[in-house]
């Protein structure tokens, strides 16, 4: 990175998981372990082979939403919407003292408001198309959770929406920062998603990847020997992403910067090239001017699918050597949030740094064979300057990036 | 180290009556509509009963039977439109290197008419909430993540570089192609394949936008349907298609000799912050997001030869469009040539900005530009020179090319011949 | 139903389930000629809202409703109108 670039700094955290509504109940119950997964309760799961999910708890919307809000928003608009006041709040930034062309929104979507469409198709093939809601036009839709922050909040500055699956959430980060180097001057981004309805259930089946595991203790074990695929989530986080000297104007309270980030795709299946995370690795760190032992942590994609979790071992061992940096997955708490894992990661990694304490991999024994110094029973309390998160899509996104401590 | 540039080397386009570049151009020159009506289902029990369709037949282009029955249609789209601007372009993927090479694809509403049909089925026309699994296809997951979409094209063009879906509704095809051009001039990539597309003739699509009258009930005159700029115009006619790009960085493409078509000049976006589906008259953000654009080109809005405009044709959208040229390109809008080739082959929403992008780069390869179809009464708040009509012969050196989207999204790009600017 | 009339409950019910309602607006106060824009309903609200009046009593609205009709008197005297009723509200 050439000096002179702005950094681009965190100064607000809105987290909405399945183990902790709000930034500081995710903390409590994520430095101590504590698992937010369980039986799917949004619907009956029993006739479908995957019964587990990480549903964000105790989460009313219509208190914290005004009401014209509620009738055209999904369930994860509903989420990022409240997890951007939050962040705002956090942060210190009331957006209507600020100019709006000054400020930009750059969220990650996977598979849009779900649930929302599921209603609506139904309506529609039920009783009849003229009984599709208005709202149908946009409330499902890949980019509406950029749309309604920046209508929420008076944001008209550069924004935008990506989608790579699970590595889109760091995508979005990488695409804040980029606009924070060009001259804007704060950045709501991140993530926040859900599909936890019948429809995008079968669909996530489909894509094969669902542990149908009952235990939730067990279910989602990323590096075990027993691992048998993942249990999803809802949720994520979204963070207030500034210019640091802006911050540093209004003295904001920083909790890190991005300070590296790289990306690639794997090859197309039977070229017998190497896969492209160990690539993505690289870049990042090259991106952050450090090398591979400035890295503390990783947190890691964790995919749990036996021939991925092979994939992310092997790169990080080929980087950093067998054993070489501690590796933890909280995610392992709330499911595979699929668009907001890897902001909660990155939210995750800042809180950490914050602390000094790396939360646990909650799994089972991990096998050995993968030479990992995986983060397991107890969190570990260490100094946090700089962490690795890497985020994976279906179909061979691989992207990563690297927090430091401000 | 002076800035990175970026240019297009290669085009493909697959549109509505116009499959290819070729067929493509030879549509817009003509001034042909490919409005009709809908073929695709039964449209009766809607009110807008009209689409731009494309007699698409993936095989003749190309894609294996596997291809075809992992891709929504839209993914099918771009992955033929992405082979052939990678011919266009001469670029020998083999040649590169991978990870040097990445993929942007726009789309607004990614796999709908996957997903709409394989809907139907696992609920059982809309009976089981509870929607049952054992109906559901192998690749439904694909239509679940249109990022897929990217993921296909990647694979199709040897692409290991950065790859992602860029999805901000309407002006997903211009933010696709400006993201691209982005990570090129930063470094992150040399060679970008990006484009966008979207397939959205579904029931679920015709029904949301009937629910909100945003699509034209002109059924009875398919052909003359789509009527941007006139003032008889009373909603858009939806489309399909994908256009697609090789995005180079100007010395590695001067280097191999390649043609170059236009240079990315200058790319911004702005968001209204107003309405996920209104539009204030002002246009001030639209024209916000010009300006920016022209500043980021460093070139004065008096440069600009041609501007292909969004111009949907509802009543809101022109008269917004208009008022937004005004506003940032001063007097020089009402002698500037303005034309919507919605008006031929309908609105695909978040595929329309690659290809006004597409028609653009032809503009200035041809020195045409492309008329505004069935514009024959006059909108007193729409009175700048849209070419009505007929293709016009017209020095086009600088385009502007604008979109405006549900979400509130408005953006700008600028392409020049790379010797229009001083570097 | 012949008798089928329209009255400002059924519209306040209607807005409510489709649109929601604004918490800054007393809607139990005088709102007949309040116009739809004070009462924080846009024109994405009222096509809402006129999408589900059509279905409930079975008619056809005019495209120009939404725009032309600016307060809730009128919309209950142009919904009457269709139901066949002069009834005000």
């Amino acid at each position: 990175m050439s000096t002179g670039t702005p950094r681009a700094v965190v100064t607000g955290l809105g987290i909405t998981a399945p183990n902790g509504l709000g930034t500081e109940a995710y903390w409590a119950a994520t430095r101590v372990g504590k698992s937010g997964i369980g039986r799917i309760t949004r619907f009956d799961p029993s006739a479908y082979p995957a019964r587990l999910a990480g549903e964000v708890p105790g989460f009313t919307a219509s208190e914290h939403l005004p009401s014209r809000l509620m009738a055209q928003t999904d369930h994860m608009t509903r989420l990022a919407l409240v997890a951007t006041d939050w962040a705002l709040a956090d942060a210190g930034v009331v957006p209507a003292d600020l100019p709006p062309y000054s400020m930009g929104v750059v969220t990650a979507s996977s598979s849009g408001g779900f649930e929302f469409g599921q209603g609506e198709l139904q309506k529609l093939w039920a009783e009849g198309s003229q009984y599709v809601s208005a709202y149908q036009s946009f409330a499902w839709f890949y980019a509406v959770n950029s749309g309604q922050i920046s209508i929420r909040n008076g944001m008209k500055g550069p924004s935008g929406v990506v989608v790579s699956d699970q590595a889109g959430g760091l995508d979005a980060l990488a695409q804040a920062r980029r606009q924070i180097r060009k001259g804007t001057r704060l950045v709501v981004s991140g993530s926040v998603d859900a599909s936890i309805c019948p429809w995008g259930w079968v669909a996530q089946l489909a894509g094969g990847r669902l542990s149908t595991g009952d235990d939730p203790g067990t279910a989602y074990a990323p590096f075990a020997p027993s691992a048998a695929g993942h249990v999803p989530g809802e949720g994520g986080a979204i963070l207030v992403v500034e210019d640091e000297a802006a911050a540093a104007e209004r003295g904001a309270t920083v909790y890190g910067h991005l300070a590296g980030y790289g990306s690639t795709f794997d090859p197309a299946p039977g070229s017998g090239r190497p896969p492209g995370l160990r690539k993505a690795v690289e870049l990042a760190l090259d991106d952050a001017g450090l090398a591979p032992g400035d890295i503390d942590v990783v947190f890691a994609d964790a995919a749990a699918v036996p021939e991925l979790d092979r994939v992310e071992a092997e790169a990080l061992n080929a980087v950093f050597g067998p054993r070489g940096v501690p590796v933890t997955a909280p995610k392992t708490m709330t499911g595979r949030l699929y668009s907001g894992a890897a902001p909660l990661d990155v939210a995750t990694a800042l809180l950490a740094m914050r602390e000094g304490l790396v939360p646990a991999t909650v799994t089972v024994e991990p096998d050995p064979g993968y030479d990992l110094d995986l983060v397991t029973g107890q969190p570990r309390v260490m100094t946090v300057r700089h962490a690795l998160v890497l985020a994976r899509g279906h179909g061979g996104f691989n992207s990563a990036a690297v927090v430091g401590a401000p | 180290m002076s800035a990175r540039r970026v240019v297009i080397t290669g085009v493909g386009v697959t549109a509505p009556d116009g499959i290819g570049v070729k067929n493509f151009w030879g549509l817009l020159t003509a001034g042909r509509t490919a409005t009709r009506g809908i073929t695709f289902f039964d449209p009766s029990p809607f009110r807008s009963r009209v689409a731009a369709e494309i007699d698409f037949d993936p095989e003749a282009h190309g894609l294996g039977p596997q291809e075809i029955r992992r891709m929504d249609r839209a993914a099918q789209l771009a992955v033929v439109t992405a082979r052939e601007a990678v011919a266009d372009s001469g670029l020998d993927p083999a040649g590169a290197d991978p990870y040097r090479t990445g993929v942007t694809i726009g789309s607004a509403v990614g796999a709908t008419m996957g997903l709409d049909e394989e809907y139907r089925v696992v609920s059982d026309g809309g009976r089981l909430w509870q929607v049952d699994p054992a109906y559901t296809v192998p690749h439904l997951y694909n239509y679940l993540v249109p990022s897929s979409f990217a993921a296909e094209v990647a694979w199709a063009v040897g692409a290991e570089g950065p790859a992602t879906v860029v999805s901000t509704g309407c002006t997903s095809g211009i933010d696709a192609v400006g993201h691209a051009a982005e990570l090129i001039r930063e470094g992150s990539a040399d060679v970008m394949v990006a484009g966008a597309t979207d397939a959205p003739i579904s029931p679920i699509t015709l029904a949301c936008f009937d629910a909100i009258k945003a699509t034209t009930p002109r059924n009875d005159d398919a052909e003359h349907a789509s009527r941007p700029f006139d003032g008889t115009r009373n909603g858009f006619v939806l489309g399909e298609g994908s256009a697609v790009f090789v995005l180079e960085e100007l010395e590695g493409a001067r280097s191999r000799g390649a043609h170059i078509y236009a240079e990315i000049a200058g790319y911004a976006s702005r968001c209204n912050a107003f309405h996920m589906t209104g539009l204030r008259p002002d246009g001030a953000e639209m024209a916000e997001a010009i300006r920016v654009a022209l500043q980021e080109a460093r070139l004065d809005a008096e440069t600009v030869d041609y501007v292909n405009a969004h111009g949907s044709g509802t009543k809101q959208n022109d008269r917004h469009e208009t008022a937004a040229l005004k506003k940032s390109l001063g007097e020089h809008a009402y002698r500037t040539p303005v034309s919507s080739i919605k008006s031929m082959i309908g609105h695909s929403l978040g595929a329309i900005g690659s290809i006004e992008i597409a028609a653009s780069v032809l503009a200035m390869e041809h020195h045409v530009v492309p008329p505004t179809a069935n514009l024959h009464t006059p909108d007193p708040e729409c009175d700048l020179d849209y070419v009505p009509l007929t293709a016009r012969e017209h020095r086009t050196d600088t385009v502007l090319t604008v979109g405006s989207g549900f979400g509130g999204f408005q953006s700008a790009m600028v392409l020049a011949r790379p010797e229009r600017r001083a570097a | 139903m012949d008798n089928q009339t329209f009255t400002l409950e059924d519209l306040k019910r209607i807005l409510r389930e489709g649109a929601g309602a604004d918490e800054s607006v007393d809607f139990d106060g005088d709102i007949l000629d309040t116009e739809f824009e004070d009462l924080g309903y846009e024109s994405l609200a009222l096509l809402e809202t006129c999408g589900r009046i059509e279905r409930e009593y079975a008619i056809t609205l005019d495209d120009s409703v939404v725009g032309e009709v600016r307060t809730p008197r009128r919309m209950v005297e142009v919904v009457n109108e269709h139901l066949g009723q002069t009834a005000p509200a």
